[in-house]
């Protein structure tokens, strides 16, 4: 039976390994897999006049730069390695979005790159993966 | 009679801003002299023109225009701003956000920035004055003047939203200027262009004034009373370079930073308020008791009771701008298929700025004793000129809370040093942009002519800081006041627009076509 897989991409090395790992998953199982980014942005921070006025078009910007530079060419590189590929990319937090998109797509595993976090940043903030690991909906797959 | 209230306030100003030094190097000030003359003398008839008062009283006919607006807005709209209030607040929390337009600015981040244009030193030098001239009676009316003012920033926040500007790239720009024009051609009445070039000459002298002067006034009084007399023009020019390089140079980190800070000292500033208060609990009821009595009866304040209504109400709307106009224009950029509600998340405004912020102020002024009273009879004693009430340190504006305050801490005074400079900041990056949309409206948009208006809001800041407090607040207050004579006119004309989106958004949300997300 064919599953979604949803792979959190954010051009970085680990989720490019995260890719080509579910990309070697959804071969082996007949899987198709959603490449999903997340830019991060929260609707509590505090701007200013300008920011608020411009807010509209960097938007537009930055979701026409983000599917040219990251998304395109990660699609292309799916499909010719034979791989039924979509692409999803959301407003949010992190982990929460990508646990929404793996619900709103009927998604069966999601699989992100693990960033290596450690130490005092990551006991503060928290780190995506281990965000997603409690919240996730579906099994999550980190792949280092 | 016309000149009562101008002359109270210069009054203070020489006594609030030479207290804290004492014999000054003549010289060193001469600068700071010139500009004042030159300022005081070009401004006054304008000052005069919008503080005029009724014939035989003085009533300054500005404030019972600002009230009566408020009142009717109140009652035409059913007390919207208590019927809204908690819908108001599940907007800013997203309750009602479609997660799909995350990206796109929020209400919350609408409110907050707006709320940095108004936050200010209305809060904190504006309430000491209301109170040091009116008595604690001025609380009572700040208090009524700020639930009121909700219902007209709901109305002109609405009308903000609904008639801006798109342009093809994106970006947005709105206010009254835009409703006046769109809205009245809409109806089919007359006059909207005049009204709205009319709003845009006064917007660019209330972004000088209120928005610029006033504030880098005040920052100046508070670094001198912690660091000992120097001339303004100092001050001046340290902040005029500062807002250049954000305004001009579009040195974005310091706004970013600014904007960031201003909530958390808004919140110290409140979170120190509370305890001070909790510390003098057994105040609290003579406080309170001082409050109302001081609202109806003479209790010795200059003016009586009359004298604490107009000194509150002048204050609240200093403070919180409803129905000056300046919340439409900051409230425009929020992206929404319902105008109406972006008016409703506005109607916080004024109980956050007014309700919560002004009232904690007042409080901590009264609870601390700052303002003297007869021991004999109770009443209040005025100063020398009777131009308001002795204080016990012999202060006004934000030298008087900054007492209060250290009363309590004595470090507070060094926060508020801090506060104030970032509030003063933060209102005149506010400003600027306000003021620069008014520009832009009369000339038209481009690098140059925006550049213009960029260099002469910088030179005021200068001029602010140098000239003494009374001409300033005067021309601050009446330029301010101008904005709201030709805006509220417009609300008028508009409001029955507001009130059928007000009535379809409120049936669509009882029926359920409204709905919440998860």
């Amino acid at each position: 039976m064919s599953r979604k897989i949803v792979v959190g991409f954010d051009g970085s090395d680990a989720s490019r390994r995260a890719l080509d790992f579910a990309i070697t998953r959804a071969k082996a199982q007949g899987d198709s897999i959603i490449i999903a980014h997340v830019l991060e942005w929260s609707p509590y921070s505090f701007l200013t006049q300008t920011e608020l006025e411009e807010r509209h078009r960097r938007r537009k910007e930055e979701l026409q730069r983000a599917e040219t530079a990251i998304l395109d060419p990660e699609m292309k590189r799916v499909q010719s390695a034979g791989v039924p590929v979509t692409t999803a990319m959301r407003y949010g937090h992190i982990a929460e979005t990508l646990c929404r998109i793996a619900k709103d797509e009927g998604a069966a595993l999601i699989f992100i790159g693990r960033m290596g976090e450690s130490g005092i940043a990551a006991r503060l903030f928290g780190s995506v993966a281990a965000t997603l690991a409690q919240v996730s909906p579906v099994p999550v797959t980190i792949v280092p | 009679m016309t000149r009562t209230m101008n002359s109270f306030t210069r009054t203070l100003a020489v006594s609030g801003l030479l207290g804290a030094g004492g014999a000054l190097p003549a010289a060193a000030q001469g600068i700071d002299e010139t500009v004042n003359q030159i300022f005081a003398n070009s401004t006054g008839w304008f000052v005069s023109l919008i503080f005029s008062s009724f014939p035989g009283t003085n009533v300054p006919w500005i404030v019972c225009w600002l009230v009566i607006a408020a009142t009717i807005f109140t009652i035409y709209f059913g007390l919207i701003q208590f019927r809204a209030f908690g819908h108001a607040l599940a907007l800013v929390r997203g309750t009602y956000s479609d997660p799909n337009d995350a990206g796109e600015v929020s209400h919350f981040q609408a409110l907050t920035t707006a709320l940095s244009g108004t936050v200010g030193l209305g809060n904190i030098a504006g309430v000491a004055v209301a109170v040091s001239i009116g008595g604690p009676g001025a609380t009572f009316w700040m208090i009524l003047a700020g639930l009121l003012g909700m219902a007209t920033k709901f109305t002109e926040c609405t009308l903000g939203v609904k008639y801006r500007n798109e342009f093809a790239d994106g970006h947005v720009s709105g206010g009254p200027m835009y409703y006046m024009t769109k809205g009245f051609a809409e109806r089919g009445l007359p006059g909207g262009k005049i009204l709205a070039i009319l709003f845009a000459i006064f917007c660019i002298l209330g972004s000088f004034g209120g928005g610029n002067m006033f504030q880098s006034n005040q920052a100046h009084a508070q670094l001198v009373n912690v660091a000992g007399e120097f001339p303004g023009w100092i001050t001046g020019l340290v902040m005029a370079v500062i807002v250049f390089l954000v305004i001009v140079g579009g040195l974005k980190s310091i706004a970013s930073v600014t904007e960031k800070v201003v909530p958390f000292m808004a919140a110290i500033y409140v979170g120190t308020a509370l305890i001070i208060i909790l510390m003098n609990y057994d105040m609290i009821g003579t406080a309170f008791g001082q409050i109302f009595r001081g609202a109806f009866t003479w209790d010795g304040a200059v003016g009586g009771a009359i004298g604490a209504l107009i000194q509150g109400f002048r204050r609240a709307a200093f403070s919180n701008e409803a129905g000056v106009g300046s919340a439409a224009i900051a409230h425009s950029a929020v992206r929404t298929k319902e105008p109406v509600t972006e008016g409703f998340v506005s109607l916080l405004e004024p109980f956050i700025d007014t309700v919560v912020i002004c009232t904690m102020t007042a409080l901590v002024i009264i609870i601390t004793g700052q303002l003297v009273t007869d021991p004999e009879t109770g009443m209040f004693i005025l100063n020398e000129a009777g131009t308001q009430i002795q204080t016990a340190s012999g202060d006004s504006g934000v030298a008087l809370t900054s007492a209060a305050f250290s009363s309590a801490f004595g470090w507070f005074r060094y926060v508020l040093v801090l506060a104030v400079v970032l509030f003063a900041f933060s209102t005149m990056i506010s400003w600027s942009y306000y003021g620069l949309k008014a520009w832009t409206f009369l000339f038209g948009e481009g690098q140059t002519k925006e550049l213009v208006f960029k260099i002469i809001f910088c030179c005021f800041i200068v001029i602010g800081a140098a000239a003494n407090l009374g001409p300033v607040i005067d021309f601050s207050d009446a330029a301010i006041f101008a904005m709201a004579v030709v805006n509220i006119l417009a609300l008028y004309a508009l409001m029955p627009i507001v009130k059928s989106e007000m009535n379809s958004y409120l049936a669509r949300l009882r029926s359920g076509a409204i709905r919440k997300f998860d």
